[in-house]
């Protein structure tokens, strides 16, 4: 992905071993020491579910031991980076190291106390699923060629209008379908107004991203809250997967959630096989790379891009009926908070893949979850300021190690036949 | 689109969303057939190029149609939500005129409620300037930036940075002379968020990373770091549990022009900004090579402009600007930091700098117009009950014409060419 020349190389596998040892000094100055004697539980098991059919032993491992052990794993390896470095899987190894890191805080965090990790674990899945699924709407977009920076107005219309018709008729799923074609007709409005008047895409993007914020804010208050029948949407619960469900610390965390979860995973999936193993997928990346050879070899172009980009509001529709069908519970103004913006960021971060994305989101997720397990810790940092974690790492993440994206070579161009 | 017989010209039926393989010849502006033929080197240049061109390129006209349709859809937003117009919806093929007639009066309503809140007197009028301050500023904390070729998202967060540097300025010095404090108040608030825009710069110039992502980061990270601020003993109004600081001194108050109006001085500073900021962009080698660099970035530098200063300084100066809007609306208006205190400021900056074509005029036009709606739709929403957030919506509708100047000529079509030709039946594709 990069094109480093050799000295660029060589600086950048410095800065990333650094950077580890980094790590590794203050894992080991903070986490390991200060800590004699003390332990930490992980409580492997679903306490807050419905009790499952095995369960696990809780793990106890001794705090300062433990935190200076991954310390010098860390430092070890960031040390074989600096001088060596690892080449084109550097990126992984720091993602890697990043992760023991967080490992050893969490040793720390939770010092004396009981760690709820499949709370946590479960937390993260949750959180993922509106960022994995807004990052897949940017992902069918740009590969096709359009900017989508509207996901956040995507997932908007379709958490309002998910809880509109789930209250309306009773009925989650029907919910979900009107969620769904709220996200696609976002989706079409972006089309529309960067394909056939090749409006920019950027500014669309804003733009949509304000009208559904004022529309859905506008309709709320002269709609919802004068009739707060229509703000009372029906829920998805959770569905257990039979015997899948029932496998200690996998059946909770992977096969005892709401509908919103199995469908995040299944589009992933869906998305990345379709995208890369399929003639469709082969087609729309061409017309996003190429589009004037796409056209020559009879791809009809703009008809790619249009299902490309309305197919993406649609799956960021999913993400945003999660909203009110599965995470709240009502709609409240501007209640995706800024998700939409992240949900772009794991799509750069993951690299316009859906496999990508998924990681991308999982990580954002989980220091979502992390904030709510440290709140209940009480680990003395405050909370306010762990929830800016997420956003620092991203900055490291986009600044330090995925450096320079290449887009899709004809992303954001409009497509004008000759 | 700065060629006026560019594709937007032509004809163009309604849209479908499956009418693809749309064959139509064309007659391209040379502008773009360039493009075409250029290779992309730099990976983010053409879409960028397109973006300035699409914001810098609108006519008046359009302009002025595009607010039309806004005020027209957003009148059908009105009547919609409005219990009467909806009942009499319900025996509209019966009776029609009903339906029409009270979805007429009603909007009338709203938006002569709108338009009497704005301009309606001494005080509207200053509710409008007090209204129009921080958005003249964060529009050209957008525009500025634009012309460099990068999209400021964080106009938010530098907001924060700005009115909470210069709050904790205005409240943790005392019993400094007005003189010497309200100065260092407000070049605290320009300090801040200036440091606040040199992060993403000086990121995207040494890594590369989107200016686009750190801003969006930086915007989050400001808004719960400002939270934790506002936690602790140093910033919080003793005695409350609230996110609320400390009062600003006296002596660091931007004082209010006019005894009983909100309206504060700030507007004179407003206006000297707008002078400078006019002049360096228009007049002066800084504003040149930002503009070369914004243009073709490639070009730029082979002629010995350094990109990566530009890029640095362009969006600091942009946070500096939007600093200032922050300690303007803590200084001058709001006396203390509280949660959410920039309320969506940075965010409305860019539907001005877009409003505004990303020039400095038109941008201290547009935050002048957005100032008024904000004013009106108050006194709107007291007078009528129509809500507030219908001015987001006409914003929005206002922007999304003005962006797609394709759109509003294919509304307003007679008016804008002749007759339509063959190829709207050939518009609908294959």
């Amino acid at each position: 992905m990069t094109t480093a020349t050799p000295p660029d190389l060589d600086r950048r596998n410095r800065r990333f071993g650094i950077f580890a040892i980094l790590l590794a000094a203050i894992a080991g100055a903070v986490f390991a020491t200060g800590t004699a004697g003390l332990a930490t539980t992980f409580q492997l098991n679903d306490v807050f579910g419905e009790p499952a059919y095995a369960t696990l032993p809780a793990l106890v491992v001794p705090v300062a031991p433990t935190a200076l052990f991954l310390a010098l794993v860390i430092a070890g390896v960031g040390l074989y980076q600096a001088v060596r470095g690892f080449g084109d899987r550097a990126t992984v190894v720091i993602s890697i190291l990043l992760g023991l890191f967080v490992l050893a805080f969490l040793v720390w965090a939770a010092r004396g106390q009981q760690l709820q990790v499949l709370a946590l674990l479960r937390g993260t899945m949750r959180a993922a699923v509106p960022l994995a699924l807004g990052a897949l709407s940017g992902v069918l977009c740009e590969r096709a060629g359009v900017i989508n920076i509207a996901i956040e107005g995507q997932f908007l219309a379709a958490a309002f209008t998910a809880a509109l018709v789930s209250s309306a008729t009773g009925s989650p799923w029907l919910g979900l379908v009107g969620g769904i074609l709220a996200g696609g007709l976002v989706g079409a409005l972006l089309a529309v107004l960067s394909i056939r008047y090749r409006a920019d895409q950027i500014v669309v993007g804003v733009v949509l991203i304000v009208l559904a914020t004022g529309v859905t804010s506008f309709l709320t208050s002269q709609l919802l809250v004068p009739n707060p029948g229509l703000n009372a949407p029906d829920r998805f619960g959770a569905v257990t997967v039979p015997v899948l469900g029932d496998i200690p610390l996998i059946g909770p965390l992977l096969f005892r959630h709401s509908v919103t979860v199995y469908l995040m995973l299944l589009a992933v999936v869906v998305v990345q096989i379709a995208l890369f193993r399929t003639r469709w997928g082969l087609r729309l990346r061409a017309v996003g790379e190429h589009p004037k050879a796409a056209d020559t070899v009879g791809i009809r172009v703009l008809a790619t891009r249009y299902r490309a980009v309305i197919l993406g509001g649609m799956v960021a529709g999913i993400g945003g009926a999660y909203f009110t069908l599965d995470a709240a519970g009502q709609f409240s103004r501007e209640m995706s908070g800024g998700r939409g913006f992240i949900a772009l960021a794991a799509m750069l971060v993951g690299r316009y893949s859906p496999a990508g994305a998924l990681g991308a989101a999982l990580i954002f997720g989980f220091a979502d979850a992390l904030s709510t397990s440290l709140q209940i810790l009480n680990v003395g940092i405050p909370s306010t300021l762990l929830l800016t974690a997420p956003y620092v790492v991203t900055i490291l993440v986009v600044a330090g190690l995925v450096g320079r994206l290449r887009m899709p070579a004809a992303d954001g161009q409009p497509y004008v036949k000759e | 689109m700065t060629t006026p017989e560019g594709p937007e010209e032509r004809q163009v039926p309604p849209p479908s969303p499956d009418a693809g393989g749309v064959d139509e010849p064309e007659v391209r502006g040379a502008e773009e057939r360039d493009r075409e033929h250029a290779a992309p080197v730099h990976a983010a240049a053409g879409p960028m190029e397109r973006f300035v061109a699409a914001v810098t390129g609108t006519s008046v006209v359009v302009t002025i149609l595009a607010f039309v349709s806004a005020m027209v859809v957003g009148a059908l937003f009105i009547a919609l939500s409005e219990e009467a117009v909806r009942e009499s919806m319900g025996y509209f093929l019966a009776r029609p005129t009903d339906a029409l007639s009270a979805a007429w009066s009603v909007s009338a309503e709203a938006y002569a409620a709108l338009f009497r809140g704005a301009v309606g007197g001494a005080y509207q009028l200053s509710e409008t300037g007090t209204a129009a301050i921080p958005l003249i500023l964060t529009g050209l904390a957008v525009a500025i930036p634009l012309r460099a070729g990068m999209f400021n998202i964080g106009g938010e967060g530098q907001v924060i940075a700005g009115g909470v540097v210069a709050g904790f300025v205005g409240f943790a010095l005392t019993g400094l002379p007005f003189l010497v404090h309200l100065p260092l108040a407000i070049l605290a608030g320009i300090l801040g968020g200036a440091a606040y825009g040199f992060l993403p710069g000086i990121l995207k110039a040494r890594t590369g990373a989107h200016e686009v992502i750190t801003t969006i980061m930086l915007n989050n990270i400001a808004i719960y770091v400002t939270d934790y601020l506002l936690s602790t003993d140093r910033f919080r109004l003793e005695g409350r549990s609230d996110p609320i600081s400390k009062t600003v001194e006296a002596s660091a108050v931007l004082p209010r022009i006019f005894a009983g109006l909100r309206l504060h001085w700030g507007l004179l500073l407003v206006v000297v900004v707008a002078v400078v900021i006019w002049w360096l962009l228009e007049r002066s080698t800084f504003g040149f090579e930002l503009t070369a660099v914004g243009k073709n970035p490639d070009a730029a530098r082979a002629a010995g402009m350094s990109t990566g200063r530009m890029i640095v300084l362009g969006l600091t100066l942009a946070g500096a600007l939007a600093g200032l809007a922050g300690g303007a609306q803590i200084l001058g208006l709001q006396q203390r930091i509280t949660g959410g205190f920039s309320g969506g400021l940075g965010f409305d900056g860019i539907t001005v700098a877009l409003l505004g074509r990303g020039s400095v005029g038109g941008t201290v036009a547009a935050g002048v117009l957005f100032g008024a709606l904000k004013a009106g739709g108050r006194s709107m929403q007291g007078a009528t009950g129509t809500s507030l957030d219908l001015v987001v919506v006409l914003q929005a509708l206002i922007i999304l014409f003005v962006a797609a100047p394709a759109l509003v000529r294919a509304i307003f079509r007679i008016r804008a060419e002749g007759p339509a030709t063959g190829q709207l039946a050939k518009g609908w594709g294959a």
